[in-house]
């Protein structure tokens, strides 16, 4: 079976995996109630989604 | 490649896929909208309106090849008689999948999906939005035939007196 000719060095592991990185989420601001949200969901303090009110939240 | 490759497994298999489909149809049916994972959502709104879309129907065949896959006899029974007149002429499009964030826990992306006609906040809306557009449009016509009218008053006036000239000159 074919099998890697070389050792792969911490170095070259190293620059491979400086391209995997954590994204920061996308936020946005409620246009109901001013909130920070993520964007594409619903509110999760006002329930509100695209000028709607999708549910009511518990509190 | 992925060439045609259609829906998603959910870490099951196929006979325990099925069951969670049908559970995840029956209460929707039931409740009008439930909370769960956005893949679950998704998988769930495509086995729901197929089986709405054979309830509009409405005859002996199409109610036993519901039975088939929704739980409870009574949600069928209210599935025929309740949600598919409220449905109405809708051309599919029954259900809609709204995102919410993730679960914590297993950070599980999470969606609300119900029944579109169910959702009484937006139908009310909607059917507000609809009355104002309707009242403007009747204003715009009742403004326009005035103008109209408004318009062809002053070609009469206008007319008058230039067949009048005319006829001042023969
Ligand atoms: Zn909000």
């Amino acid at each position: 079976m074919p099998n890697p000719k070389r050792r792969m060095s911490k170095s070259r592991t190293a620059k491979r995996r400086t391209h995997y990185k954590a994204h920061s989420p996308a936020l946005g601001v409620c246009a109901n109630c001013g909130e920070v949200k993520m964007t594409h969901r619903a509110c999760p303090s006002c329930g509100y989604y695209n000028e709607k009110s999708m549910f009511i939240p518990k509190s | 490649m992925r060439h045609g490759v259609k829906g998603r497994k959910l870490s099951r298999t196929h006979s325990h896929r099925a069951a969670l489909m049908n559970a995840l149809a029956t209460s929707l049916l039931k409740h009008k909208r439930i909370k769960t994972t956005l893949a679950k959502a998704k998988e769930a709104r495509k086995h729901v309106e197929a089986l709405i879309t054979k309830a509009k129907k409405n005859n002996l065949h199409s109610r036993r090849h519901v039975m088939r896959f929704v739980n409870d006899k009574d949600v069928v029974k209210e599935l025929f008689s309740e949600v598919v007149p409220k449905i109405g002429e809708r051309p599919g499009g029954y259900t809609r999948v709204i995102k919410l964030g993730n679960r914590m826990g297993d950070a599980a992306s999470m969606a609300i999906l119900e029944l579109v006609d169910y959702n009484d906040v937006i139908t009310k809306k909607a059917e507000e939005h609809k009355e104002k557009r309707e009242a403007k449009k009747e204003a715009k016509q009742k403004a326009k035939s005035e103008e109209k009218d408004a318009e062809e008053a002053v070609e009469e006036k206008e007319s008058k007196p230039k067949k009048r000239k005319k006829k001042d000159e023969e």
